[in-house]
């Protein structure tokens, strides 16, 4: 079996990213499975920038735990990750800027990338293609599939630039032939043949969103999510839709709630803070029950906090923000190809109940990249909002009619006779402010809530489990962890141990009946969860009467499987001295 | 028989709901009401096709009273949400109101992009220099000395111009009237609905509660004079910022491409490069 993790390392703006994009993509045409995992340096220009790519020939579930091939184009690079490079890994480094004190416990290649390029092709940026050329001489990865996309990227170039990239992955290719090959790597092709394509989280986000009927996208640049947003404003206007860029986030959702009162389909996608603003405008589309799409691309917080770093932080602001009783759906992506379908089923929930969904990602998901196959977007069928019927219409028509399903008839400007005001204040079924009429607001929260009954039914409905069904000690995780927390039960289940893992993609309303069932059949349950006080944890604490065990990981990394599996043996044990399940905010 | 049937003409009335404005009796905004029904009337406006977008204060609540569309949003948010229902429909009417609070403070950083972007759409301020709603507080029109609820000592601040504000931003129509004088006011509303791009009218709308002004008002206003060039920006910001009258007119008026004209240019270039189907999109990821 092959299963290789390859890192990069350098300074930002030193090709550390192109290079790992370029290898990614690679190894996807040469018939491998891929996960990336990048981190960037905050600094605007230079500080440190890594591009881990995952290739295998199986179905892969994490980043994964040790690297495997690990090449630092500088000194703070090799200083910074050697100490994940698996025991006897390869060890490629630029012998101009790398001088590693000793090489034991690896298999070192020391290559001058520098003089190379700047020797023998002159141009010092090129470095990062004899890097390409190295592995392609080392590892037997398919040098044409390297030729074909530097075709590609740089065509528009011209010839000449095509063909000093050419004559520079030649260069490291040769370079490294030219040495005794004494590891035993070999990517000589993998088995994957269906159509699959190589997207980042952000990217199947945005494809879901347009194959969803997306026509208006408004939003306020910020990281991790403006990706969503110049992607949509590349692609939205070839098939009739547009892209604004607003002047804060207030606008962005003001312009949403405006497109979607108007008929569009229309989001925005933002992250913490930009979410933290939108807040009262998130209240207005649930009182004047106006469908809405609101992404938030979750990266550390609180303020400003670490911007390019991932975190699961976002999830009470999600749950309760805003003032008043003021139901929204919760959901949270969990893998790639989840990204595009969640989104898809993101809009038809705001449609179908005519308000808003929040759609949590967050920067380890949003910008990894991943082979998926070709998405089919028949697999969730559009829904579209509940318009009023002819006999509806007219001048005594009710926006707001009180339905069993709490769900009314929403008409279109245009439409002749289904005149209304779409309100922020409390209102009638015929949306006239009743700001003093007690029964009338009760019967108008329990309205809005009665939506639920039906979304819970979904929730408990689109919530996956792995591993053993009704476990010893279960795993609950939310969001992007989903994939390291199924290859940890993996690894716990093959080495006998009772464990399996739910994972809700609705969060709130929370799948209820799931959940019951598997926390009420395990002796202990495990959340674990990207932020420092167990958001999720406390979520389920008001529901069931167990005592969670909590692990938190709040440094702005991922898990690894590594993490979740050596909670598992330690909760294990616990289980058998007969210590049962504890709470306890263990920090990873 | 006809092939078409002739749609009846809509009278003023036809625009009226049957809810009695909660106003209290004598408070501008309903000279400004009738001005506006008087105006979709003067229009034909469809109120089919008709959207009236309204913040929070007592100005706030006009939609309620208007036969047609509306969206009575959040307070200061009249713009952002008046550019998504005209960007998802173009071809509506979209008028916005809101109070002066609404939208020269709270929402003040709405007004420069919407004015730059010159979106085809029509906001009427009605502007009473306090916050009507909220018992009579300063607004950022409100003079200085303004005594009330929180400036029991006087506004230190010196007030705001709207029409100097509205030029300097890149509106292409900008207007100021009065509530008391329907005719002219109904004559500035259609104008403002009838220009293409970004039209504001700072309509001078007294609250007859917290800070009546109908006594030291009249005497102060004045037309636009007869040889005021509005095309000229210079001019019409010369003339804003005079201080010896509160000249009644337009100040400002030019012809410039709407956000939706670059809207449809934006489109009509992704299209050349176009490959309009999702697979296709999709073949760049593969
Ligand atoms: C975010 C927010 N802050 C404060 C308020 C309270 N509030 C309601 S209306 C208003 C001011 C109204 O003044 P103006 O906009 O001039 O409208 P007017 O009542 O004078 O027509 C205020 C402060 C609110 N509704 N929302
Ligand atoms: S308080 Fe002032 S602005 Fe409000 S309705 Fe009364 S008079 Fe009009
Ligand atoms: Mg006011």
């Amino acid at each position: 079996m092959t299963d290789c993790v390859f890192r990069i390392g350098g300074e930002g703006g030193e090709g550390v990213i192109s290079t790992g994009e370029l290898l990614t993509l690679t190894l996807a045409r040469s018939g491998y499975e891929i996960y990336t995992f990048r981190t960037y340096p905050a600094e605007i220009k230079g500080g440190h920038a890594n591009y881990q790519v995952r290739a295998s020939d199986t179905l892969l579930l994490s980043q994964g735990a040790w690297v495997d091939v690990l090449v630092p184009f500088n000194e703070e690079a090799y200083q910074k990750h050697i100490k994940d490079l698996r025991k006897g890994g390869v060890l490629i480094y630029d012998s101009d800027s790398v001088t590693p004190p000793n090489t034991d416990g690896c298999i070192a290649y020391p290559v001058p990338m520098t003089s190379l390029a700047t020797e023998k092709i002159g141009v010092k940026l090129t470095k990062n293609i004899v890097a390409l050329g190295v592995f392609s001489g080392l590892f037997d990865i398919p040098f044409e599939k390297f030729e074909e996309l530097l075709k590609e990227r740089f065509g528009r170039k011209g010839e000449a630039v095509v063909n000093k990239n050419l004559q520079a992955l030649k260069v490291g290719f040769d370079y490294i032939k030219s040495q005794p090959k004494r590891d035993t790597i070999r990517m000589g092709g993998g088995p994957r043949q269906i159509k699959e394509l190589v997207l980042s989280g952000n990217e199947s986000l945005a494809l879901g969103a347009i194959a969803s009927g997306l026509k208006l996208y408004a939003g306020y640049p910020i990281t991790p999510a403006t990706d969503i947003m110049e992607f949509l404003a590349k692609e939205l206007p070839k098939i009739g839709g547009f892209v604004v860029q607003t002047e804060d986030e207030i606008s962005a959702l003001g312009t949403v709630l405006g497109a979607s009162y108007a008929g569009s389909k229309a989001m925005t996608a933002t992250s913490g803070p930009g979410f933290s603003l939108m807040v009262e405008m998130l209240g207005l589309a649930v009182m004047s029950e106006t469908p809405a799409v609101v992404v938030d691309v979750q990266r550390v917080g609180p303020s400003t906090g670490m911007p390019t770093k991932t975190e699961q932080g976002d999830l009470y602001l999600a749950v309760y923000g805003g003032h008043g009783s003021s139901p929204r759906v919760v959901m949270a992506l969990t893998s790639v190809e989840d990204c595009f379908y969640g989104i898809m089923r993101a809009f038809n929930i705001a449609e179908q109940f005519q308000m808003p969904v929040v759609v949590l990602s967050d920067q380890y998901l949003g910008h990894r990249k991943a082979t998926v196959p070709a998405p089919d977007p028949s697999k969730v069928p559009v829904i579209e909002r509940r318009t009023p019927t002819p006999d509806e219409l007219g001048p005594d028509f009710k926006r707001y009619l009180l339905t069993p399903e709490g769900v009314s008839p929403m008409s279109i400007p245009g439409t002749e006779g289904g005149y209304y005001v779409a309100e922020g204040l409390e209102h009638t079924e015929i949306g006239y402010p009743a700001a003093s009429n007690y029964e009338n607001h009760v019967r108008m929260t329990q309205k809005r809530y009665k939506k639920f009954y039906a979304i819970e039914a979904l929730s408990n409905e689109l919530t996956r489990q792995y591993g053993v069904e009704q476990p010893e000690i279960g795993v609950i995780g939310w969001g992007s962890s989903e994939g390291v927390i199924r290859e940890a039960v993996q690894m716990a289940v093959e080495q006998g141990y009772s464990v399996g893992a739910m994972h809700p993609k609705i969060l709130y309303p929370l799948p209820l009946v799931r959940l019951t069932k598997f926390i009420v059949g395990a002796k202990a349950v495990i959340i674990p969860e990207l932020n420092y006080t167990g958001q999720f944890a406390t979520l389920l604490r008001k529901r069931f009467a167990k005592d969670f065990v909590q692990l938190n990981k709040a440094t702005g990394l991922p898990f690894t499987p590594q993490d979740i599996f050596d909670k598992i043996e330690e909760v294990a044990t616990n289980v058998r001295r007969g210590s049962g399940s504890r709470t306890h905010a263990a920090s990873v | 028989m006809s092939a078409e049937a002739v749609a009846p003409e809509l009278t003023p009335q036809a625009y009226k709901t049957d809810e009695h404005p909660i106003w209290c009796p004598g408070c501008g905004d309903f000279g400004v009401l009738s001005s506006l029904y008087q105006s979709l009337a003067g229009l034909q406006i469809p109120p089919k096709d008709l959207v009236v977008v309204s913040g929070i204060g007592c100005s706030g609540r006009t939609p309620g009273f208007v036969r047609s569309y509306g969206f009575h949003v959040l307070h200061g948010r009249v713009l952002p949400v008046a550019l998504g229902v005209k960007l998802a429909n173009p071809k509506l009417t979209v008028i916005g109101v809101g109070g002066d609070g609404d939208g020269f403070a709270i929402g003040g950083g709405h007004i420069p992009h919407a004015a730059r972007r010159n979106l085809d759409i029509a906001y009427l301020v009605m502007d009473n220099s306090t916050y009507g709603l909220t018992k009579g507080q300063y607004s950022p029109t409100a003079p200085k000395g303004f005594q009330a609820g929180s400036t029991p000592y006087g506004n230190i601040e010196k007030p705001l111009n709207p029409l100097a504000m509205l030029i300097a931003y890149g509106a292409t129509f900008v207007a100021r009237g009065y509530s008391g004088k329907p005719k002219e006011l109904t004559e500035l509303i259609k104008k403002a609905i009838d220009h293409k791009g970004f039209a504001f009218i700072d309509i001078i709308s007294p609250c007859i509660t917290f800070y009546n002004t109908y006594k030291v008002i009249p005497p102060r206003l004045a037309e636009v004079p007869a040889d005021h060039d509005a095309s000229d920006r210079a001019k019409a910001f010369e003339l804003s910022l005079k201080e010896d009258r509160m000249y009644l007119g337009v100040f400002y008026q030019v012809q410039e491409p709407t956000f939706e004209d670059g809207v449809a240019e934006v489109k009509s270039r992704a299209q050349a490069s176009s490959r309009p189907r999702l697979e296709e999109i999709f073949a760049e990821f593969s």
